[in-house]
C-alpha cells in the first residue's frame, strides 16, 4: 500500500496548518527581544550601561588591572582582561539578552539585557 | 479452594484495554530509548495505539488506554509523580481532548493523520504551558516553542500515517 493514499485532502489541510504553526512559532526564538544596552559591573556595581546601539570601547579598572569592553551596534564583548584564564575573553561577542561574561579575578561582568529583564538559574 | 470475597469479572473490553496498553507500554519503553537531542523532543510511538484505538474503538477505550499507559510507562522508567510524569499526563489529557472533537470532523476528509497532527500539538501545548506554570516560571520556555512545533508536526505526521496504514491493513473488526 502506498502511502500517500493514507492521506485524505482534509489531512493536507491539517499538515498545513502545522507548516504555518511552527512558521508562526519561529519568531519565539528570539524570545527575550532584541538586546537592547550592555550592563558593565565592578565589584557587583554597575560602572556602566551602553546603549548596544552604539559603538565605544569602556576601560573598567579592577584589582588585577584594567578590563577592556568593546560594544558594537547589537553586540558587546570583553576585549582584554588581566584574568590568568581569560574565559570572558574566549567567550566572545554576546549578542542576545541575559547572555554575561564574567571576568571573575578582575570582579567585572557584561551582561546584555533587552526589553523585559530576564533571569537566569542564578537569580535561585 | 475458598471463593474470594470480592470477585472481580473481567469483560472482553477489560482485556482488550489491557491488550492495548500493554502494546502501547512498550512502544513507550521504546520511545524512550530513543536517544533525543532535548527533553521532551521524542516520537512518541505509543500514540499510534491511542489513534488506532480511537478510530477502532472509540473515544473512551482509547481514554483508558491512554491513562494506563501514562501511568505504567511511569512506573516501568521511574518517573512517577515526578515532573515528567506530570508534564506527560497533561499532554495527554489535552490531546485526548483534542482528540474528542476532531474525531467528529468528518471522517471522509480528515483521516488519522489529520487526528495525529492535532493530538501532537495539544501534546506540546499542554507540555509547555504546564511547564511555563510549575516548572520554568518564565517565557524563556516559550524560545523553545518552535522546535516543539517541529517536532510535534513531523512525528505527528509520521504516527498517524503508520496509524492509518495499520487501520487500512486489518479493516475486518469481529465485535468482541
Amino acid at each position: 500500500m502506498r502511502w500517500l493514499a493514507l492521506v485524505r485532502p482534509g489531512d493536507w489541510l491539517v499538515f498545513a496548518a502545522g507548516v504555518t504553526a511552527v512558521a508562526a512559532s519561529l519568531p519565539l526564538l528570539l524570545q527575550g527581544g532584541y538586546p537592547e544596552r550592555a550592563i558593565v559591573r565592578q565589584e557587583g556595581r554597575i560602572f556602566a550601561e551602553i546603549d548596544l546601539r552604539s559603538r565605544r570601547e569602556v576601560e573598567v579598572p579592577g584589582p588585577l588591572g584594567v578590563t577592556r569592553i568593546a560594544v558594537e551596534p547589537g553586540r558587546a564583548r570583553v576585549v582584554s582582561d588581566p584574568g590568568p584564564r581569560q574565559y570572558c575573553v574566549r567567550q566572545g561577542w554576546l549578542a542576545r539578552p541575559g547572555e554575561i561574561a564574567i571576568c571573575a579575578p578582575n570582579r567585572v561582568s557584561i551582561q546584555i539585557t533587552g526589553r523585559t529583564r530576564a533571569y537566569d538559574s542564578l537569580s535561585y | 479452594m475458598t471463593a474470594s470475597v470480592t470477585e472481580l469479572t473481567v469483560t472482553a473490553e477489560d482485556r482488550r484495554v489491557a491488550w492495548l496498553a500493554a502494546a502501547a507500554v512498550g512502544l513507550s519503553l521504546v520511545d524512550a530509548a530513543i536517544p533525543s537531542p532535548l527533553p521532551g523532543i521524542k516520537p512518541g510511538l505509543a500514540n499510534i495505539v491511542t489513534l488506532v484505538v480511537l478510530v477502532r474503538y472509540g473515544w473512551a477505550t482509547a481514554a483508558w488506554v491512554t491513562g494506563l499507559r501514562v501511568l505504567a510507562a511511569s512506573l516501568l522508567l521511574g518517573y512517577f509523580l515526578a515532573p515528567g510524569f506530570f508534564l506527560s499526563l497533561t499532554g495527554s489529557v489535552l490531546s485526548l481532548a483534542v482528540l474528542g472533537l476532531a474525531r467528529h470532523l468528518p471522517a471522509r476528509w480528515f483521516g488519522p493523520v489529520s487526528l495525529s497532527i492535532l493530538a501532537a500539538f495539544a501534546h506540546i501545548g499542554g507540555q509547555l504551558l504546564l511547564a511555563r506554570l510549575w516548572l520554568i516560571p518564565h517565557d524563556g520556555v516559550f524560545a523553545l516553542t518552535p522546535l516543539f512545533a517541529t517536532a510535534a508536526l513531523v512525528f505527528g505526521t509520521l504516527n498517524g500515517l503508520i496509524a492509518a496504514k495499520l487501520i487500512a491493513e486489518n479493516p475486518v473488526e469481529s465485535p468482541a
